[in-house]
């Protein structure tokens, strides 16, 4: 083959390599012994300590959006219950789910392909992999399935949080009370809401963790090969959480 | 016993292995030497399935390993120890935890039993006492027999030491040379040992074969070895400061 094709064939090979280790990760899903105790390690990592972040960023993410809808609709034409009726929905269907994508894309992918990528250049894989261990079900399959379970999680306490902050601020502000916030945020309420942004925190979960085991498990290079690994992680699932979640609206919404 | 058939392999149209063909016995101690680069470790790697070839076999005890299932070829595995030559082990684990791992991963042992065995092999590896400490807390040597420790907890029948004395001092590398010797003799396995420390090859080796760019040039025992006239041979040996016929010394 020329080798002037090689760049062109990359993203191929990147796909095709990506898929293998996913078909790898899916056949071990039945080694529950192998992975059990990681699962458990990394839902701890993964969820809980992950909450102290996601609960700031999403409170100041429904704080501002309250102070800025209130700005921007302050009008004797318009009623108040307007800026609940924007703020909630906002934050269960887009913000909440996405700024928990985002900062998970940066704590959490960074930190597992950091893991691996060290794991991989100093042969500790490979070591597993001698003993006659699944590394892939060892190493992959919890740090997914921990995604997909931890982050639906996390995504519900930022809307909590974040709803909650905005009434707290629309009622230090002044702009309105917390029962008119409650009455516009109910008025415009759909059930499917809710379960549209569990579905896209259940996707972004898979992504963040695939992507980011994906570059940590083929890690090349050393030191350089991690940090170039833990970077391409980290700003890979950020731009894939953002075409998910277009793919996710087009389809389901 | 482990055949390696007509073994070839090549990164990104660059031959590291060509035609390559080469048997290790049952109880021998093998050591594969060559130039760095010279494809010992991506050898090595063939061994137990971590690369797969181009062409040719590797087969153990008949079974060739990269014609069998993923499943079939774990199992395969279990009867290797490997220490690598970094040693390997788990940065997120302590000593102990890092020998005892293959043991509770792979083994329906008690606990008490599991501590049992895990002392038994860090007192074979001469580290009664490091049980607690972390893998950064130990120096070059200490994490190499640890990692050698870890290797032989499932009593395997074939253990593969990749570069076991690299980057050690020449008294830290003469005890992991006589270890080498005490775990093979005592522990009956089948040795393969790959370096370019030629005073680990004469110390640690029943018979030795040489890899000379992708190709296996020449195989044979210590005392053929000695004997040899083959020029490419005898240059790799002159320039390991060691003259074939003088006795073995470790400059220290």
């Amino acid at each position: 083959m020329p080798k002037s094709l090689t760049p062109f064939l990359q993203p191929f090979r990147t796909l095709g390599q990506y898929t293998l280790l996913l078909a790898h990760a899916f056949s071990a899903l039945g080694e529950f012994k192998t992975y059990r105790k990681n699962l458990f390690d990394q839902m701890v990592r993964i969820g809980i300590d992950s909450i102290p972040i996601v609960a700031m960023a999403s409170a100041f993410s429904g704080a501002v959006m309250t102070v800025q809808t209130a700005y921007q609709l302050v009008s004797p034409f318009i009623p108040k219950t307007v800026i609940g009726a924007v703020v909630a929905p906002s934050m269960i269907l887009e913000l909440a789910v996405v700024v928990t994508g985002f900062i998970l894309a940066g704590r959490v992918g960074a930190r597992i392909a950091a893991e691996l990528g060290t794991m991989r250049v100093t042969e500790q894989i490979d070591a597993l992999e001698a003993m006659g261990l699944n590394s892939v079900s060892y190493l992959v399959v919890p740090r997914v399935l921990a995604g997909m379970i931890m982050v639906p999680v996390l995504y519900v306490v930022a809307c909590f949080i974040g709803i909650a902050s905005g009434i707290l601020v629309a009622n230090l502000g002044g702009f309105l009370s917390t029962g008119e916030f409650l009455q516009g945020a109910r008025q415009f309420f759909k059930p499917f809401d809710p379960i549209f942004g569990v579905i896209k925190a259940f996707v972004f979960g898979f992504v963040i963790t695939s992507i980011s085991c994906y570059k940590g498990y083929f890690t090349q290079g050393g030191a350089e090969g991690v940090g170039r690994s833990t970077t391409q992680a980290a700003v890979l699932s950020c731009v894939y959480i953002l075409v998910a979640d277009l793919v996710l609206a087009v389809l389901l919404l | 016993m482990i055949q390696v058939e007509h073994l070839y392999k090549s990164f990104d149209g660059r031959a590291v292995l060509v035609d390559v063909s080469l048997e290790i016995r049952d109880g021998e101690t093998l050591a594969i030497i060559g130039r760095s680069g010279s494809g010992k470790s991506v050898l090595m790697k063939h061994l137990i399935g971590l690369l797969k070839p181009d062409r040719g076999r590797v087969l153990v005890d008949g079974v060739d390993i990269n014609a069998i299932s993923y499943e079939a070829l774990r199992r395969i595995r279990r009867q290797f120890g490997v220490l690598f030559q970094g040693g390997a082990l788990f940065d997120s684990m302590n000593a102990f935890e890092n020998v005892a791992f293959p043991l509770r991963t792979f083994t329906n042992l008690s606990e008490a039993e599991i501590r049992r065995r895990v002392q038994e092999c860090l007192e074979l590896v001469q580290l009664p006492d490091v049980g607690p400490k972390m893998p950064d807390e130990l120096s070059g040597g200490m994490k190499k027999r640890v990692a050698l420790a870890r290797a032989i907890a499932l009593q395997p029948r074939y253990i593969i030491y990749d570069e076991p004395t690299t980057g050690l001092d020449p008294e830290t590398a003469n005890a992991i040379d006589e270890l080498i010797n005490d775990l093979n003799h005592r522990l009956n396995v089948t040795g393969i040992v790959v370096t370019h420390d030629m005073h680990s090859v004469l110390s640690v080796a029943d018979r030795v074969a040489f890899l000379y760019q992708g190709r296996m040039h020449w195989v044979g025992t210590i005392d053929a070895l000695h004997r040899s006239d083959d020029p490419i041979l005898l240059s790799f040996v002159k320039a390991s400061e060691y003259q074939i016929g003088q006795p073995i010394s470790r400059s220290t």
